[in-house]
């Protein structure tokens, strides 16, 4: 299947000199959910906003449904849908007034029924004659999503779309986006939170300083590079590794009463069974097992690092 | 061309005009009610007729001319402006219009405003003044073509804006003095040849005669040269808002 986003060497270089993008390629497939992560100024809401048409590639070029976003834009920015980071509305609109708004933008008839699904799924529809200005913030953030979603978009940007929201709002979002998905629209999210990427995408991209560091599937991603560790918890504290185990790559914490084992998750051989026989040898006894695989979050933060340094 | 954008955009500021509609209606109905009492009825006692015509009718066109060009700049200037400042302009920006749709729906809307009131202000004198209007199709036309015009201007200013303050100023500042000084309330002829002279370069005075004409039959510029002042205008604004829409000037980083 062709691809419903292409960006190819898409540079921007602000009026200052900065450049927030550094001739960023990727390729996002239709239907799939692709988390963007990336630490603050990393780049991630220019891409999106270059994407959008809310800011000029200074090099490079990008389609959306084999449109090119600006020879031609109308088809382009007709598929798409955005939640920027920041709320902004019209202060003085009523909710589904400014709801409406965003459809006639696009060209599109109203379409009362739709309008009332979506308000009643983001729980506005009780609000839908209250003037903007009395909304409480994560009100309001739903009125964004609902102007993003009103116009029908085959891909669908959410630019921080949980950033200080509460628990409720977070969970009625992704089930906005699961049914989404479910309908085929691409959805493009950056979010801070690395567990809801975990949670939910199909797709990870890791961008910072304007660069795409890495591109992977999910689920790749964490097998390649996720690391397990074996937690040992010990009926008898040691203070030392006994000869039997000083080959593995242990670590003694909880002054003496557990130790931690650090292997590859992919590996052929973990040497699990040898360790746990070399403990056997050495007469230790178990009060415990458990083993953890490293998180997204722990990825993001090693690869990130690792190219700092 | 997307015709919904376009009404989508002139209804959605039409509505922002009538949620304020008593502030839109009373204050240039008072404004020029005052004038009409001051420069009517106390000055205009005292003068008996300015080309032919009473003062009190003379000033008609002038005042006419005055809330429409003032309105129309700070209506449009306005407009384009809150979106701009809200942070709302991302949705014109990355909705599928062209800066075209978006100047037809903001200046449209603008120029409508502006009619309302400048026809608000016909009604208005004549409850103060007995006059007849000779040409009532050129009336209404130069006043449709001022309201466009000034909208346009005042749609480049809401774009070149970066602060409230600037938007007041262009009104306050340049259109305002323009005004008074184009002959709203006065013949050009009664100023000492110097003021004469620098008032030929105010494209009010144009206007101002030429839609006078449209009241009496009697213009102090000729037809021709005033029409072309205001088409060289109009075309400036024109020729500044394909600038903007290129360039994405202010609005498109």
């Amino acid at each position: 299947m062709s691809p419903i986003v292409t960006v190819t060497s898409l540079a921007k270089r602000y009026a200052g000199g900065f450049e927030a993008l550094k001739g960023v390629s990727l390729s996002i497939k239709e239907g799939e959910i692709l988390a963007l992560l990336g630490p603050n100024g990393a780049g991630k809401t220019t891409l999106i906003s270059t994407l959008c048409g809310i800011s000029k590639p200074s090099s490079g070029h990008a389609t959306i449904g084999g449109h090119d976003v600006q020879t031609s834009y109308r088809a382009a920015r007709q598929l798409v849908g955005l939640v920027p980071q920041e709320i902004s509305l019209e202060p003085f609109e009523k909710v589904i007034d400014t709801v409406r708004y965003t459809r006639g933008l696009f060209g599109l008839r109203q379409d009362p029924a739709l309008l009332e699904d979506i308000l009643r799924k983001l729980t506005l529809w009780e609000k839908r004659d209250t003037r903007v200005t009395a909304l409480s913030g994560g009100m309001k953030r739903r009125v964004m999503i609902a102007k993003a979603l009103y116009h029908e978009p085959r891909v669908l940007f959410l630019d921080e779309p949980t950033a200080g929201v509460d628990v409720e709002l977070r969970r009625d979002m992704w089930n906005v986006v699961a049914d989404l998905k479910a309908r085929g629209v691409t959805i493009i999210l950056t979010t801070h939170y690395i567990e809801e990427a975990e949670a939910i995408a199909d797709r990870i991209a890791v961008i910072n300083h304007g660069e795409i560091l890495l591109v992977e599937d999910k689920a790749t991603l964490m097998r390649r590079m996720g690391q397990k560790q074996l937690e040992i918890e010990l009926t008898q504290p040691i203070t030392s590794l006994p000869g039997a185990l000083s080959e593995f790559d242990l670590e003694i914490t909880d002054s003496g009463h557990r130790l931690i084992y650090t292997y590859a998750a992919t590996g052929e051989r973990t040497g699990i069974t040898r360790l746990l026989g070399a403990l056997a040898v050495e007469g230790l006894g178990l009060r415990d097992i458990q083993t953890s695989q490293s998180s997204l979050e722990d990825i993001f933060v090693g690869l990130v690092q690792e190219r700092a340094s | 061309m997307n015709l919904i954008a376009i009404w989508s955009i002139y209804k959605f500021e039409m509505t922002r005009f009538l949620r304020t509609l008593m502030q839109s209606f009373v204050s240039p109905v008072l404004s020029t009610s005052l004038y009409f009492v001051v420069f009517g009825a106390a000055i205009g006692s005292r003068i008996q007729e300015v080309e032919g015509v009473s003062y009190g009718a003379f000033i008609v066109p002038g005042l006419i001319m005055l809330s429409v060009m003032t309105q129309a700049v700070s209506n449009a200037s306005f407009g384009i402006y809150l979106p701009k400042w809200t942070g709302t302009i991302f949705e014109l920006l990355s909705a599928p219009v062209n800066f075209f749709e978006v100047v037809v729906g903001y200046v449209g809307a603008a120029a409508t405003k502006s009619l309302f009131i400048g026809t608000l202000i016909l009604v208005t004198s004549f409850f103060f003044v007995d006059y007849e209007i000779a040409h009532p199709l050129a009336m209404l036309a130069f006043l449709v073509l001022t309201c466009l015009s000034f909208s346009l201007f005042g749609f480049i200013i809401g774009i070149w804006a970066q602060n409230f303050e600037q938007i007041q100023l262009v009104p306050l500042l340049i259109i305002t003095p323009l005004v008074f000084l184009g002959g709203s309330f006065y013949s050009i002829s009664m100023l000492p040849p110097v003021w004469q002279t620098v008032t030929m370069f105010t494209p009010v005075v144009y206007l101002i005669s030429v839609f006078r004409w449209s009241f009496f039959g009697e213009a102090e510029v000729a037809i021709g040269t005033s029409l072309l002042a205001i088409a060289l205008f109009t075309g400036i604004c024109l020729i500044l808002i394909w600038r903007i829409f290129k360039t994405g000037y202010r609005i498109r980083s």
